[in-house]
């Protein structure tokens, strides 16, 4: 790294807290957990109006799990000490945080462990509320809650601790003593493993109703996706620049490159729609522009601003071409967390084998004198990261698939799964008729989903949603 | 007493009520619509994929009227509705048995007048 960045903190004793970086990293941490709702918006906006509250509330329950997960034994398992020769932490040693409330110091210089905690706990919710998004509109609520809690643990929390917790990729790692990966914010941690989670819980639940051939399948709200859009922006500067974990130039630098790989990756994908359907449209931009931050998240404080400004053009470009991909090989994912986020991931992480600035860390990429040496390390994590999420999702997905179930059931995706699974409808569309029972809710289910003798009321209630929908 | 109703434009609406109040019109109902007829749908397109639609959105204008203005209110809807291209829409006139103004009861001619 560039010795002028480094000025904070170094002459002081680490378990001085520093008021600055504590600071930015309080901030920092709020934005980050912001960028799940701002997903919420994004995704929400991507499926049909009968759908809209269930794939927000996928996001806002895997805050709601991830969350308490984490504090009682997710973090441990991340960052806890070493154990098991790098491949987890020890969950025990801090259960339930228990002796972290007044450390300073513990994982970065002059930061309080816990603000280090919460901000390594945004993350893993976000992970979790991405992979919804290849799944949507047909996954029960309670089960999907369940596959949060575990994902975390089994699939999250090992990959967190080899590459950021000090595990197999750390300096003292198994792997990490030998070559050297980087991953500034989360490339292959976040992005690659939600996109491969999401490719493969995918299979394992099988297709929407009517994919590929029911015209009402598309988004139903654009102003909503370009809202989560711009949520997920302005949180992905304390995703990103965060991730120095100090205020200082590297979290500077992160935060330009975020900024030009993102606006880069909007052009680059608008470009590509241009030239192959006639339009840029604004769901190419707002989709340009998560695929830049996606892309940038590994690489944003190992490059400079040109090669940030590369690498979003190219992830733009890339993304928009590998998004029919799904169509050819008949996989509904549904909200194209493959095509973003896992290919998005992939570029990033290995743009920095042509891209990193040479520093203590690296001796650069490819265009930057390294030669090659940045480039394995780069495929080897990935590969690694890519394995592990794909044998333990699909493990994880068919434990609860084939026991409690996942999918809801065929009547209740055609009726809508708002409706069925909580009872709720996003938009007042008849305003005609019916009754109110205050303080007396009927228990269990909707009457919607409870029988076969409905089938012609919720029949009659998705004719109605799709009239509407497409006026 | 008729009833006639128009599928229009929803560009021409305001051009239409305004051509049926100069013509002396003083109450219509109006409500949005969707259909084909020589002028076919659009297409949208979402990440690449290409979503045709079939049917376009109009509105429906309804007018009741006594027989002997029906003529002149079909021609104010063409002067307002027609641009000559495909998709200016369709009039029709059926017949109304009967019409009631609910506030005071009264039918016929003079419920609607």
């Amino acid at each position: 790294m560039n010795p002028v960045f480094f000025s904070v903190g170094l002459d002081v004793n680490p378990q001085t807290l520093d008021p600055g970086s504590t600071a930015w990293m309080l901030a920092a941490s709020a934005l980050v957990l912001l960028m799940t709702p701002g997903l919420a918006f994004f995704y929400g906006g991507l499926v049909r109006m009968k759908s809209v509250l269930n794939i927000m509330m996928m996001s806002f329950g895997a805050i709601g799990v991830v969350a308490v997960v984490w504090a009682l034994w997710g973090y441990g398992l991340a960052f806890g000490p070493d154990t098991m020769g790098g491949f987890i932490g020890d969950p025990f040693a801090n259960f339930g945080l228990s002796g972290l409330a007044s450390v300073i110091g513990g994982k970065a210089p002059g930061l309080p462990d816990m603000v280090f905690i919460g901000f390594q706990a945004t993350f893993a919710i976000i992970t979790v509320a991405l992979i919804s998004g290849a799944v949507a509109e047909r996954v029960r609520f309670g089960p999907w809650l369940l596959f949060a809690g575990l994902w975390v643990t089994i699939v999250y929390a090992p990959i967190a601790h080899w590459v950021w917790g000090g595990g197999l990729f750390g300096p003292t790692g198994i792997i990490g003593s030998k070559i050297s990966a980087l991953d500034f914010a989360g490339g292959t941690v976040v992005h690659m493993n939600a996109g491969m989670a999401g490719l493969m819980l995918a299979v394992v639940l099988g297709k929407r109703l009517g994919f590929m051939k029911d015209p009402n399948i598309k988004p139903h709200n654009l102003p909503f996706v370009m809202l989560g859009a711009g949520l997920l922006w302005f949180g992905w500067f304390g995703f990103n620049a965060g991730s120095e974990l100090a205020a200082d130039g590297i979290a500077a630098l992160a935060w330009t490159n975020t900024l030009l790989a993102t606006s880069a990756a909007l052009l680059g994908w608008l470009l590509v729609e241009r030239l192959r359907d006639g339009h840029a449209t604004s769901l190419g931009a707002a989709s340009g522009a998560v695929a830049g931050l996606v892309a940038v998240t590994p690489a944003c404080g190992f490059v400079d601003p040109i090669g940030a400004i590369v690498i979003g053009v190219i992830a733009g470009a890339v993304c928009a071409l590998a998004i029919g991909l799904k169509f050819k090989i008949g996989l509904d994912d549904s909200l194209d967390v493959v095509a973003v986020h896992f290919v998005g991931g992939l570029w990033g992480t290995l743009s920095l084998g042509f891209f990193a600035v040479p520093s203590a860390k690296t001796e650069g990429g490819l265009f930057y004198g390294g030669g090659l040496t940045q480039f394995w390390p780069q495929i080897l994590t990935a590969l690694m990261v890519t394995a592990w999420t794909a044998i333990m999702t699909t493990l994880i997905g068919l434990a609860i698939h084939k026991t409690v179930g996942m999918r809801v059931k065929e009547h209740e995706e055609l009726a809508g799964i708002d409706i069925t699974e909580h009872a709720e409808t996003a938009y007042e569309l008849a305003m005609v008729g019916g009754s109110f029972n205050p303080g007396e809710p009927q228990n269990g289910k909707t009457p919607l989903s409870s029988s076969g003798d409905q089938e012609a009321s919720s029949n009659g209630k998705t004719d109605r949603m799709r009239s509407k929908a497409s006026t | 007493m008729k009833l006639v109703t128009a599928i229009v434009r929803p560009e021409r609406i305001d051009e239409v009520r305004e051509a049926l109040e100069r013509f002396g019109v003083n109450g219509l109902t109006v409500s949005q619509a969707n259909g084909y007829g020589q002028q076919r749908g659009y297409k949208e397109v979402y990440r690449g994929a290409e979503y045709n639609s079939d049917l376009l959105p109009k509105i429906r204008v309804e007018v009741l009227a006594t027989d002997d203005l029906v003529d002149g209110i079909v021609d104010a809807i063409i002067s307002g509705a027609s641009t000559g291209q495909f998709g200016d829409g369709k009039i029709w006139t059926i017949e109304v048995y009967q019409a009631v103004r609910v506030r005071t009861g009264e039918r016929g001619a003079s419920a609607i007048s």
